[in-house]
């Protein structure tokens, strides 16, 4: 459940980048110096990262962590030559 | 002569970080030592050289050219897209890809790739299509390091050897310092140009009289004021912009860097802080851009200006040269360089100046990419590791530096930038539609050699045809409708399919054919699928 709720908040996010209902208008101002549509997309860089703070609190992939961590030697770099039987 | 004084202090100052400052007594892995900093980059030098590796002069001088242009679309089209898409990327592929070389000892993404899809051949296709998508690039590199040092010194260096210089003091911390040097080179240049670009956002902000006066000036004239808004693009370009920052992880120069983490763990900030430190660069970049237009008692952003309204105004009764000679004066690649020059007093136009060389100079990730591709997908690949020793491997990737540090430059020196500011625009294109690549060995236990091989010779033919489409068909035209659809068009921003870009198509062909292809194909032995998705 917090997985698809996660999920859903990413899609939701990728939607509300595409503000066309502030497409052609310059007002309000916000600040006195900042048109809406660069405010808007100012407050969606804030929310991004509040996004990424949840990804990291509820869906930290801890186990990949713990295997890479248990097995750094479990096998040396792949790099196949012909000699070790990989069709090149 | 104090900007350039500042900027020739800010290259000794990089070269000392880069060879002497963090040198470590090499152990037993030298190639992983040195392509790699032996995995051990801690949490505050991993984020900044990420960000610093992905910001470059196009992100930077670039951005605001274009917001000079176009206005604060650029913004939502280039900085809050990337913002989303690449710690997103981050964290669900960055992390796979670290584990992944932790535990299997990779150093480049082709090395996962023959690993898991048991290919050989294969993975030396991919490293070539990579390579030839990256070399624009760090030409593009060795080229901003020229103009910019020429702009700063007011044209006393000439571009010729401010290219050189930029070039040389590169080679040498990548070539001395390696993945070490240049983290935390990246580091250092990442903290100036954050910092600088406050004090620039306000040093320029204060010398126009206020950015609320600037913005109501803007909006009260009829030419300008269309810049606050978004109109000068259409939602759907808006849109398939989003499938550029895909690109981002697939550029081998940020996978390697992904493999630097010391732990897993240093990905959780980098990934909370990426966003803003995203706003914290693009915003006064673009904003300043945009303000630009109103700074018209700078005698070199009057003359832009006044070359982009001719180009309004005449556009239709000239020649292509004379559209084209128009287009170079009224480009704004410079108007940082330009505000900083007027606004700002001569010492602390230096101390900018430095910071804009920090961002001009991000080619040395990506030249050491390369000289790592080269020497563990090639030379080591193709045995001359096991022949010839790891010490000769190391030694290979550094000679490999200087020599493709040389051509960079030469080529430099020969060809117009227009021609390679085209091709990094390809590149991101070409990067994006290999996505697939990565997301099909990390997620998809079904996903062949072959599949990998359509992806990648897909991505090849689709970058070189929008290449010889948008320099054969003259622009603006439409070139295939149906039913009054615009199918196919040339437009003065580049092609566009259905109004879309053309990477949006190429990302999804390339999906498709990874499917499709890996279908009709045998999968790889339970062996190699057990070792990368066993529980």
């Amino acid at each position: 459940m917090k997985q698809l709720l996660l999920i859903a908040a990413v899609l939701i996010l990728y939607l509300l980048h595409q503000d066309f209902w502030f497409w052609r208008t310059a007002n309000p101002i916000a600040f006195g110096f900042l048109p809406i549509g660069l405010f808007y997309h100012v407050c969606y860089t804030l929310a991004i990262s509040v996004l990424m703070w949840a990804l990291v609190k509820f869906a930290w992939p801890a186990k990949l962590e713990q295997q890479a961590e248990q097995s750094t030697a479990e096998s040396s770099v792949s790099n196949h030559t012909p000699s070790s039987g990989v069709t090149k | 002569m104090i900007p350039v004084l500042f900027v020739f202090a800010y290259l000794i100052a990089v070269i000392y970080i880069g060879v002497f400052a963090f040198r470590r007594k090499v152990g037993d892995h030298p190639a992983e030592d040195y392509f790699l900093a032996n995995r051990s980059l801690g949490q505050v030098v991993f984020l900044l050289s990420l960000f610093g590796t992905n910001m470059t002069a196009f992100a930077i001088l670039g951005s605001s050219g274009h917001a000079f242009a176009n206005g604060i679309v650029t913004y939502g089209l280039m900085a809050s897209s990337s913002a989303l898409i690449v710690p997103l990327s981050l964290f669900l592929l960055g992390t796979r890809v670290w584990a992944l070389g932790k535990r299997f000892g990779f150093i480049t993404p082709v090395q996962m790739f023959r690993d898991r899809w048991e290919c050989g051949h294969i993975g030396t296709v991919i490293t070539v299509v990579q390579a030839a998508l990256l070399v624009p690039y760090i030409i593009i590199g060795v080229m901003g390091g020229g103009t910019a040092l020429f702009a700063i010194s007011g044209g006393r260096v000439p571009f010729w050897l401010g290219g050189a210089v930029v070039a040389l003091v590169v080679m040498i911390y990548v070539f001395f310092g390696g993945m070490r040097g240049t983290a935390w080179v990246n580091s250092f240049q990442t903290t100036l140009f954050l910092v600088f670009g406050a004090v620039a956002l306000i040093v320029i902000g204060v010398g126009m009289g206020g950015f609320g006066n600037a913005i109501a000036e803007l909006q009260a004239s009829s030419g300008t004021a269309a810049l606050l808004t978004r109109e000068r693009v259409s939602p759907l370009f808006f849109i398939s912009y989003t499938f550029i920052p895909l690109s981002s992880i697939n550029f081998p120069h940020m996978i390697i860097f992904c493999l630097t983490a010391q732990r897993m763990q240093h990905f959780k900030k980098t990934v909370i802080l990426y966003p803003l430190c995203m706003l914290a660069i693009w915003l006064p970049a673009v904003f300043l851009g945009v303000t630009a237009n109103r700074a018209t008692e700078v005698p070199a952003i009057q003359a832009k200006l006044e070359a982009r309204q001719m180009l309004v105004t005449q556009g239709p009764q000239l020649n292509p040269a004379q559209r084209n000679e128009l287009r170079a004066k009224s480009a704004g690649d410079d108007i940082l360089l330009r505000l900083l020059d007027f606004y700002a007093p001569l010492w602390l136009a230096g101390l900018l100046g430095a910071g804009i060389m920090a961002a001009v100079m991000a080619s040395d990730s990506q030249i050491l990419a390369l000289s790592t591709m080269f020497s563990e997908d090639i030379f080591a690949f193709y045995e001359g590791k096991e022949r010839f020793g790891e010490k000769a491997q190391v030694l290979t990737g550094r000679i490999f530096v200087i020599g493709l540090t040389i051509i960079a430059y030469t080529i430099a020196l020969r060809f117009p930038q227009p021609i390679f500011d085209l091709a990094v625009q390809y590149a991101f294109s070409g990067y994006s539609a290999l996505m697939p690549l990565l997301v099909a060995a990390l997620f998809w236990k079904r996903s062949t050699k072959w599949g990998a091989l359509a992806v990648t010779l897909w991505t090849a033919a689709s970058v070189i045809a929008v290449a010889v489409f948008q320099s054969v068909v003259a622009t603006p035209q439409v070139v295939w409708a149906v039913g009054g659809v615009e199918v196919l068009a040339r437009t003065p921003a580049g092609t566009a399919i259905f109004g879309l870009m053309p990477v949006v198509p190429m990302v999804l062909i390339s999906a498709l054919l990874m499917v499709v292809v890996s279908w009709l194909t045998r999968k790889p032995t339970d062996a190699t699928l057990n070792r990368y998705f066993a529980s």
